[in-house]
């Protein structure tokens, strides 16, 4: 795009497409807004009236609320935690070589097209029923009680399941940069005298920052918005504690009818998010730049 | 020190020896330049004498010890790689002082050190940038500084100048054979280019598939070749050719005489022939003539003033102190 002309012709083009998005977001983005300042609830229909700030009032002082900013957090922080260095070990194992490697890939690939009901499901009926999952059994055959991981530790086991979705994800990205290493680069370190942790801490991970860095932030966005894997499992229960805002603003809106309450949530969501975004960009968003 | 012996020293990739049983000694102090065709195994010499590789039988003894199972760090080697393999997130500085920091030296005996060796390469203007940020030349001499601050017994060099415009080829060329003079330390290079070999080497190396075809002095190699390849391999341009009766008068299966050998006339002389593509580089003209009669045709090197036109005929006659006679086999006979 390196003439006058080339550019008006781009900017031409692009605008349908940019008018389109636009519409796209703005048109949501403006009645949530405008029904987080009503009261509306949809048991009494038609009798919706300006609410100013109240909606906010009542959704930020709900003990809920705190909880819920609280457990989103964890949930996004556990699971990125888990998958970069889950992903970056087994980025290192794949990268080598070994009998079966395609076989393997694919394999490892593959809970990442599972649908996360389909996978909730599983975890929660397969792997950590109390009386009829794989782990139950275990703990059995070794004489202990069976662990009820979803009523123990709700949001820990939600961490498990949203992890082992995305760790394929991290571990496929992190991968492909681990092969784009020049071996040469190994090999200098190694005559420089790097014993191989050495070379991993200064040679490996350094290359692998932008791939961790595009990892974090693609996995952020999706992490923010989890809600399947918590509606077949647990439910936010037990109580709150592994309620996180999309399920909290599900709650409000859907299971107590209150739109306006629900519309101030998915509000302050969005304010969460962008607060995310600046703090994740001034961290690492310079490790983007080449 | 940093001598270097390899005693039967073979090396497989599978069921491909890329190097069968070789024996070399590289003395101490010593600049010993392996040359070959692409391909030829030099690379994988230098790795196996580097410890990147693991020989597939015989041994490798650096000053005395046996050094054929130890790892590379330990083997008191630097290697400079073709592609630089500098670390592109650290500055410079950092470059150079990664084996000291990694050696465990004290943060004064590093800075010392990578200062001195930046004022020795004279790299201090751009010591605080990344590799990024750097051409190709000053790329090659941080590689260089990460090299000589680890003071190691011997310097490996594979391919360094490959990635270099010509100039800087030749300014770099003559920087290491100072810096070979200024340290005195053993120098192992590898090029694939005679004219590296022949202007820095101590010692030439010459391989073919894996194979040893010559060891000498540039210039033993320049005048008593061992065989056909080192003769066309060595020299610049290549040596001529010949077969036939004309070789035969000489006793030999193939004849060979260098271009600058051929003293070239108009009027009379031993071979005739028509000027094909004349070459002017001002000190000399290399002409390539055709229609000799000969096996094939003759490139002659004539002072830089003679005029050599397309069309024009010639006669050549060789010296005849300076040709060289080989077997069917192509080896050399006295
Ligand atoms: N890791 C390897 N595996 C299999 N073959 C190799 C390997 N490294 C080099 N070779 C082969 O060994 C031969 C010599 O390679 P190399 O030493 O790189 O040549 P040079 O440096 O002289 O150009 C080549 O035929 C190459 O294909
Ligand atoms: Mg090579």
């Amino acid at each position: 795009m390196a003439t006058q002309h080339s550019r008006a012709a781009a900017r031409a083009m692009l605008s349908p497409s940019v008018l389109l998005l636009l519409a796209w977001m703005i048109i949501p983005l403006s009645m949530t807004l405008y029904f987080s300042f009503l009261r509306f609830n949809l048991l009494m229909p038609g009798m919706e009236e300006w609410a100013g700030f109240d909606n906010y009032r009542y959704f930020l002082t709900d003990p809920a609320f705190w909880y819920a900013m609280r457990n989103t957090l964890v949930l996004v922080g556990g699971v990125l935690v888990i998958t970069i260095v889950g992903g970056t070990l087994l980025g290192l194992l794949l990268d080598q070589d070994f009998f079966g490697q395609g076989i393997v890939r694919v394999l490892v690939i593959a809970p990442f097209f599972v649908m996360p009901t389909v996978s909730a499901l599983v975890w929660k009926n397969m792997f950590m029923n109390p009386v009829n999952g794989l782990f139950a059994h275990f703990a059995q055959a070794l004489g202990l009680q069976p662990f009820d991981f979803l009523a123990q530790a709700p949001l820990l086991s939600i961490i498990v399941i949203v992890a082992w979705q995305w760790l394929p994800f991290a571990t496929l990205i992190l991968l492909t940069a681990l092969q784009s290493l020049d071996s040469e680069q190994l090999e200098a370190a190694e005559m420089d005298g790097a014993s191989p942790l050495s070379r991993f801490i200064y040679i490996v991970v350094p290359h692998l920052s932008r791939a961790i860095t595009v990892v974090i932030l693609i996995q952020t966005i999706f992490l923010l918005s989890v809600f399947a894997e918590i509606l077949v499992t647990t439910n936010g229960g037990p109580g709150y504690a592994s309620t996180n805002l999309t399920y909290l603003v599900y709650v409000q809106s859907l299971l107590q009818f209150d739109v306006g309450g629900g519309s101030a949530g998915g509000v302050v969501a969005i304010i969460l998010a962008n607060i995310v975004a600046i703090f994740l960009m001034r961290m690492i968003g310079k490790n983007l730049e080449s | 020190m940093g001598q270097i012996t390899l005693n039967k020293v073979r090396k497989a990739f599978g069921d491909v020896e890329v190097i069968p049983p070789l024996d070399l000694r590289i003395e101490d102090g010593e600049f010993v330049v392996f040359v070959g065709p692409s391909g030829c195994g030099k690379s994988t010499l230098l790795r196996l004498i580097a410890g990147l590789e693991d020989v597939s039988s015989g041994a490798i003894v650096i000053d005395g010890k046996d050094a054929t199972d130890v790892p590379p760090a330990k083997r008191g080697l630097a290697m400079v790689f073709q592609s630089y393999a500098l670390y592109p997130h650290m500055s410079v500085r950092k470059n150079i002082a990664f084996p000291l920091k990694m050696a465990g030296l004290s943060k004064s005996e590093i800075d010392k050190r990578v200062d001195n060796a930046a004022r020795v390469l004279n790299l201090a203007a751009y010591i605080e940038r990344k590799p990024g940020q750097l051409s190709g030349g000053q790329r090659q001499r941080v590689a260089i500084g990460r090299a000589i601050v680890r003071e190691p017994s011997a310097f490996l060099f594979d391919e360094p100048l490959s990635n270099l415009d010509a100039a800087l080829r030749v300014n770099m060329r003559l920087e290491i054979s100072e810096l070979h003079n200024t340290l005195a330390t053993t120098m192992v290079y590898v090029t694939h280019d005679q004219v590296e070999a022949m202007t820095m080497a101590d010692k030439i190396v010459v391989l073919q598939a894996g194979r040893i075809e010559q060891v000498g002095s540039p210039l033993d190699l320049y005048r008593t070749p061992s065989n056909k390849f080192v003769a066309g391999f060595i020299g610049s341009p290549r040596m001529n050719f010949i077969e036939g009766p004309e070789a035969a008068k000489y006793n030999a299966h193939t004849i060979g005489i260098r271009p600058e050998h051929l003293d070239v006339s108009n009027t009379e002389g031993a071979w005739k022939g028509v000027v094909g593509v004349s070459e002017h580089l001002g000190s000399d003209t290399f002409a390539h003539v055709l229609d000799t009669g000969l096996s094939e045709g003759m490139t002659v090197r004539a002072s830089g003033e003679v005029a050599l036109n397309h069309g024009d005929t010639v006669f050549m006659t060789p010296q005849p102190d300076k040709i060289h006679r080989f077997d069917e086999q192509g080896l050399r006979l006295s």
